[in-house]
């Protein structure tokens, strides 16, 4: 099993034509995604390489059976995009798009409140059940299908090099959810967890945060008292000076408020297995792991 | 984006919302002509991107013109150090000449972004002119904040449960509630972040006006607000970093001595925190993004190299879609173009990675390899 994504997914593209939507589709297609569409308003008619172009999710949904949306929209256009696949009665949407507004996120997460879609992003890599369905931007051969491990972090390349550090060990991935580095988010840590733990084929999870918010502190909160399986915690910016925005919009460390000292101490408090040494992230997760099945 | 005061009064007027005649000088003779024009008393205010200005001597009350122009004199050029400068100065180039407003009452106000409610809060007390850090700590009871759905916007029980709690009625509570409409409004059509109106006054007239102003706006929205964008001002960023947004490039300057040059954001806050935990200290964040082409490398070895506090550099690449071969070939090209003139350790991992490696090693330029994290810390502290 996986969360949120497996290879029953069909996919579609918004932004499809765009040098990102045609380079990144075509990965996912090579990785075994089942990309049914792609929508480009204006360009319905058309074809990217085999998929056939709509001019509306609505249309691309009805004629393909697409039940999830990938969308490479320029950012003045992004949230309106997200908006139009939830009208097409779209369930799972991935924004990788970096640099939406935050006001347009604001009324976008309100928005998404009453309904029962998920959105994943924006300004993050996606999301990929290894072996089964990848919708995002990551690289797909670093991962190792199978679990026992998911995975669920703010950062992109920092989670590529934590999924690489699991394989090296050979610990594989159910699924590996890439939220995003904005201030205001669809999926959180929270969904995930909730999902990771209800999810058979996941038997640890791995999260990696970073400073800003309080998002870390509030999924330490309910790991304490509802997870049932370990995690392991990795928290990035120890050395952020305060008040300046590290890269990603929502990394900012702000009134003294979502510094990584706050994130790791909260993480301990909850019992989870805390890791401060990048490069020896893997090899604690091997530990964790082995040391959880043997108690079993 | 931060702008400075003098243009986020400018705003408000531009919304109805009141704030004391002003006007921006740039020099003591200027400021004088706008005392002149305005009558005394004045206040001649610094105008920088830093709260605390007043405890740091950038605001000064004076009763003639001839004052101002003394008062200015003083303050224009100034190295202002402030609880928000992290212990540097800030250099001030213009003064705001404000006619100074008779008080009766002052309130705390400010609107912010909520993350974690996807809301607008606002925030309010009758505890204005304070520093409202300490308010929160202190008497937190004499805070009260509403949150507003921005689908519904302000809605009447909040601009009543606001006005209670600043003990605002009749005429003057109705004023309130319509300048708070106006400056939700305004937060809402600029994309702001954060609005902060600190001391809110009532006049002894019964009028409410924002006698100084903070507006931040959302960087990603500037495409949307070219009167905004047109605001910034080059003097208040480090020359680095604004050298390396011209390149397109996510840099901060820090006060170590070892640059390094990362793709992905979160990576490099990791990559940060490794060199602070080999012992030495990082001189920047630099994110290339997840790509890292040879040209952006090439900018970014120029913008480190600049900073002559920068003894060694550290590269951390994940070679993902970009594969590690194509990263190093990116890697020696840059550093043969640049000339290096310290040691740069380069760590790299994922996809062809033995390939990257061995273009490194037979490159013949002063490239450390580091086999793994570890040893990328390792040979980190040797350096430093």
């Amino acid at each position: 099993m996986t969360i949120f994504a497996d290879d029953t997914t069909r996919v579609l593209v918004q932004g499809i034509t765009g040098k990102e939507g045609q380079f990144h589709t075509r990965q996912c297609i090579a990785y075994g995604t089942t990309v049914v569409a792609g929508v480009t308003p204006g360009k319905g008619g058309q074809k990217m390489d085999e998929v056939p172009v709509f001019n509306s999710v609505k249309e691309a949904a009805g004629a393909t059976g697409a039940n999830a949306s990938l969308i490479f929209v320029p950012p003045p256009f992004a949230a309106e995009a997200i908006v139009e696949a939830v009208d097409a009665g779209i369930e799972l949407i991935v924004c990788i798009t970096e640099g939406v507004p935050i006001m347009d996120m604001l009324r976008v997460k309100q928005f998404l409140a009453a309904t029962s879609c998920r959105l994943i992003g924006p300004n993050c890599p996606g999301i990929i059940s290894p072996g089964r369905c990848k919708i995002g931007i990551m690289p797909g051969h670093i991962h190792l299908p199978g679990g026992p491990f998911g995975v669920v972090s703010r950062s992109g390349t920092l989670t590529y090099e934590v999924v690489h550090q699991l394989t090296q060990q050979g610990l594989g991935q159910s699924t590996c959810v890439g939220i995003g580095g904005d201030p205001v988010n669809g999926t959180g840590f929270l969904d995930c967890l909730h999902a990771f733990n209800e999810d058979p084929e996941t038997q640890a999870v791995v999260m990696v945060g970073e400073i800003g918010g309080s998002a870390e502190e509030e999924a330490a909160e309910w790991i304490a008292h509802h997870m049932d399986k370990p995690v392991i915690g990795f928290i990035a910016g120890l050395t952020a000076p305060p008040g300046r925005r590290m890269g990603h919009a929502g990394a900012i460390i702000s009134g003294g408020s979502g510094t990584a000292e706050a994130k790791l101490a909260a993480m301990e408090q909850a019992s989870i297995h805390v890791c401060r040494d990048l490069g020896g992230l893997g090899a604690l997760c091997r530990e964790v792991y082995d040391g959880a099945k043997l108690s079993r | 984006m931060k702008i400075h005061e003098y243009q986020a009064k400018e705003l408000f007027r531009a919304h109805d919302i009141l704030v004391p005649d002003s006007e921006v000088a740039r020099d003591p003779d200027h400021a004088r002509r706008i005392a002149e024009t305005l009558g005394s008393p004045v206040v001649i205010k610094a105008q920088v991107h830093a709260g605390g200005r007043g405890k740091g001597g950038g605001v000064q009350v004076v009763d003639s013109a001839a004052a101002a122009e003394q008062a200015a004199r003083n303050i224009l050029g100034m190295e202002l150090v402030t609880e928000q400068t992290a212990g540097m100065g800030k250099t001030v180039n213009q003064v705001l000449v404000e006619r100074a407003v008779a008080i009766d009452r002052e309130l705390y106000c400010s609107l912010l972004v909520n993350r974690d409610t996807a809301t607008i809060t606002i925030l309010v007390s009758s505890d204005g002119g304070m520093n409202i850090e300490e308010v929160a700590a202190a008497t937190p009871e004499r805070i009260v904040s509403v949150d507003v759905n921005p689908l519904l916007g302000l809605q009447g029980f909040q601009l009543r449960a606001l006005a209670a709690v600043l003990a605002l009625s009749g005429d003057t509570g109705k004023k309130f509630s319509a300048m708070m409409r106006r400056l939700y409004r305004f937060f809402v059509d600029y994309d702001c972040s954060m609005v902060e109106i600190n001391p809110l006054v009532v006049t002894d007239q019964g009028e409410l006006i924002a006698i100084d102003a903070k507006v931040d706006i959302d960087g990603n929205s500037l495409y949307r607000h070219p009167d905004v964008a047109a605001m910034r001002d080059p003097l208040e960023e480090d020359p680095h970093e604004r050298k390396a947004a011209e390149f397109d490039l996510n840099y901060i300057k820090l006060s170590g001595n070892i640059g390094n040059m990362v793709n992905g954001a979160g990576l490099a806050m990791a990559t940060m925190d490794i060199i602070k935990q080999a012992g030495a200290e990082p001189a920047n964040f630099l994110d290339v993004g997840g790509g890292a082409s040879a040209a952006r490398v090439e900018q970014g070895f120029r913008i480190i190299l600049d900073d002559p506090h920068v003894k060694g550099i550290l590269i951390n690449i994940f070679g993902g879609i970009l594969r590690c071969d194509e990263l190093a070939r990116g890697v020696v090209q840059a550093a043969t173009a640049v000339g290096l003139s310290v040691p740069v350790v380069v760590r790299m991992e994922g996809t062809n990675v033995e390939e990257g490696r061995r273009i490194l090693a037979d490159s013949g330029l002063n490239l450390i390899n580091a086999e793994d994290i570890g040893d990328a810390a390792r040979k980190v502290a040797e350096i430093a």
